[in-house]
């Protein structure tokens, strides 16, 4: 088997007296969608930091393409994975062209200096999340849903293997979480490896090739999404009561309540 | 795909530059005996008599240059500080070395150093500038964000300004103080080529290293996370711009005394022409911010008064009106949204 795209390995993070990863380790081949799923606070956010060279690890290793992320520069590293952080504040009132075109920075490109190969990149991205109709629009006026398909289409203007998406579908209405994963897994299915925070755990099992469902900074499982994502594992993982339904078409997550202890 | 803002940015950049290279003759021309501007190229292409040869090159162009250069170095410095913090309202001074610069240029004056030896001031402000500058950039490498290197600043400005106060409450008689206060109001009056031959290469200096800046400044727009992820090394563009900004401010400060609000306004001008993108802005801010304090300085110069008009005092008279113009059309367009 190749090597993984990105890597962690018995990655320990503390923080103060605090250990937030406890020898997590997780990996990402070409190819997957991989949901990383966990209660708040379970680590997930500090998994994929650590994983960019964000956040020190005090013991293990976080690899990119085999190599210690701390010993590739800064534009080696963004060549080689693109990430869309949980918080996109966005500073000027720039253009959604602009923005997108940003994601070429480690080619070198820009708006205004875009070559032949970065222009045919924010092109392909500009499609994939279908923002044609809003290039020249004020990047500050878009809805929640508009603005998160641009910072997508930037993180895959940049044209890397490997992409870390933090909760990119947090705070959109339905269709607009459906499209974002849509186009997450067409990506995937073209052969990118693509590392995603997800709370919702139906959205899961609909688009993702495998999950890894994290606990206390520790792994608790990881596989293809319908076996792992039991009832049992999701009160361990969250603390729930929860039932699939299921029909011809999929199934949702049906939440009763708090998972009662000691069953 | 149209591309906006950057058609008008590459006739914006040549349009400035003609624009400064204008109103630098038009300086030299005006004065208490007005020069044709026949006369005023012709002079300064070496012709013409030797009395208005020595008013061209002794007194109205290094005026003319000194303004330029600081209104420029200003309004570059404002960009690149707006663009680093990513707030609007970020001034060159505001990590606290245009303070220092100007502590340094009291204590010349405190000492008297300034009155047996004319550069002392000049000196003692680029002493300040640099002393602040460096220990900004070690700061900048320390820091885990931004707004850790705000608090470093404005404590530094502080601490600048307690001192500078301290000096000034001292003083050891009102002469001193006259010459301590006079200073910090910022004039180009009397500057000489050798003073710009002084402050000059330290403000070219700071100013490149700004200009290297520009692509990181356009990444930040998206926040620093994202810049991270973008390829932008965060740490290496905070100590750039601290250098940068520091050189560049310390150095106008060392020149001019302290000009307030170019720095701040410049940018906000010559955005609605190139788009707000921090990095594109750079090089038409400085060099509307050359062409504004340019004009300030002919302001100054041609207004009737009993005391000379201080360059500072009139950018500030025309500086404030045209902030609170734009702080008023930002919040209305807040609200339109």
């Amino acid at each position: 088997m190749n090597a993984p795209l990105l890597c962690l390995q018995k990655a320990v993070v503390q923080k103060g007296q605090k250990q937030i990863l406890k020898g997590l380790s997780l990996d990402l081949y070409p190819g997957e969608l991989v949901g990383l799923l966990g209660a708040n606070g379970s680590g997930k956010t500090t998994a994929a930091r650590s994983l960019l060279g964000l956040v020190p690890l005090s013991s293990g290793s976080a690899l990119i393409g085999g190599d210690p992320v701390a010993r590739l520069s800064a534009t080696a590293r963004a060549r080689r994975v693109a990430y869309l952080p949980q918080s996109r504040p966005v500073a000027w009132p720039i253009a959604v062209h602009e923005a997108i075109a940003l994601g070429r920075f480690a080619y070198g490109g820009q708006t205004g200096r875009l070559s032949a190969i970065d222009q045919a990149a924010v092109d392909e991205a500009v499609q994939a999340c279908d923002l044609n109709h809003l290039l020249d629009r004020d990047i500050t006026t878009l809805s929640g849903g508009e603005a998160a398909r641009v910072h997508v289409a930037r993180a895959l203007a940049a044209k890397a293997p490997a992409l870390i998406a933090d909760e990119p579908t947090a705070a959109l209405d339905p269709l607009h979480q459906w499209t974002i994963m849509q186009v997450l897994a067409r990506q995937a299915a073209q052969g990118s490896g693509i590392l995603t925070v997800v709370h919702d755990v139906t959205l899961a099992v609909q688009f993702c090739t495998r999950v890894v469902v994290i606990k206390d900074g520790e792994c608790l499982a990881s596989g293809p999404p319908a076996e792992v994502l039991t009832p049992d594992l999701l009160a361990k993982a969250y603390g729930i009561d929860a039932r699939w339904t299921c029909d011809a078409d999929g199934s949702a997550l049906v939440v009763h309540g708090p998972a009662v202890r000691d069953l | 795909m149209s591309v906006g803002p950057t058609d008008h940015s590459r006739r914006l950049i040549p349009a400035l530059a003609v624009a400064s290279l204008l109103v630098v003759i038009l300086a030299c021309s005006l004065g208490e005996t007005p020069m044709a501007l026949a006369k005023v190229l012709t002079s300064l292409l070496g012709g013409g008599d030797a009395t208005s040869r020595t008013i061209l090159w002794s007194i109205r162009l290094p005026r003319a240059l000194a303004a330029w250069i600081v209104g420029a170095s200003l309004g570059l410095s404002g960009g690149a500080m707006q663009g680093l913090l990513r707030n609007p309202l970020a001034e060159p001074g505001v990590l606290g070395v245009s303070v220092t610069a100007s502590l340094g240029a009291v204590i010349a004056i405190y000492y008297g150093f300034s009155a047996s030896f004319a550069p002392a001031l000049q000196i003692g402000a680029v002493v300040g500038a640099l002393l602040a500058t460096a220990l900004i950039a070690f700061a900048a490498q320390r820091v885990r964000d931004m707004v850790g290197l705000i608090l470093i600043g404005v404590g530094l400005s502080s601490l600048a300004g307690a001192l500078l106060s301290l000096l000034m409450n001292l003083a050891p008689n009102p002469f001193t103080l006259n010459d301590m206060v006079s200073w910090l109001m910022g004039s180009v009056a009397n500057r000489s080529l050798a003073d710009i031959a002084l402050s000059g290469p330290i403000i070219a200096a700071g100013a490149l290293i700004l200009l290297m800046t520009r692509r990181g400044l356009s990444a930040l727009t998206l926040g620093e996370e994202a810049a991270h992820g973008l390829g932008l090394d965060l740490t290496r563009t905070r100590v750039l711009v601290a250098i940068g900004c520091g050189l560049a401010t310390g150095g106008s400060v060392a020149l001019a005394g302290a000009i307030g609000f170019v720095g701040i306004v410049t940018p906000h001008l010559v955005r609605p022409l190139v788009g707000s993108d921090p990095g594109r802005a750079l090089v038409p801010s400085a060099l509307a911010g050359g062409v504004l304090l340019v004009l300030a300085d002919v302001g100054a110069r041609l207004v009737p008064s009993d005391n000379e008009l201080k360059l500072g005092v009139v950018a500030a008279l025309f500086g404030a009106p045209i902030f609170l113009w734009i702080a008023a059309r930002r919040s209305a367009q807040g609200k339109a949204q």
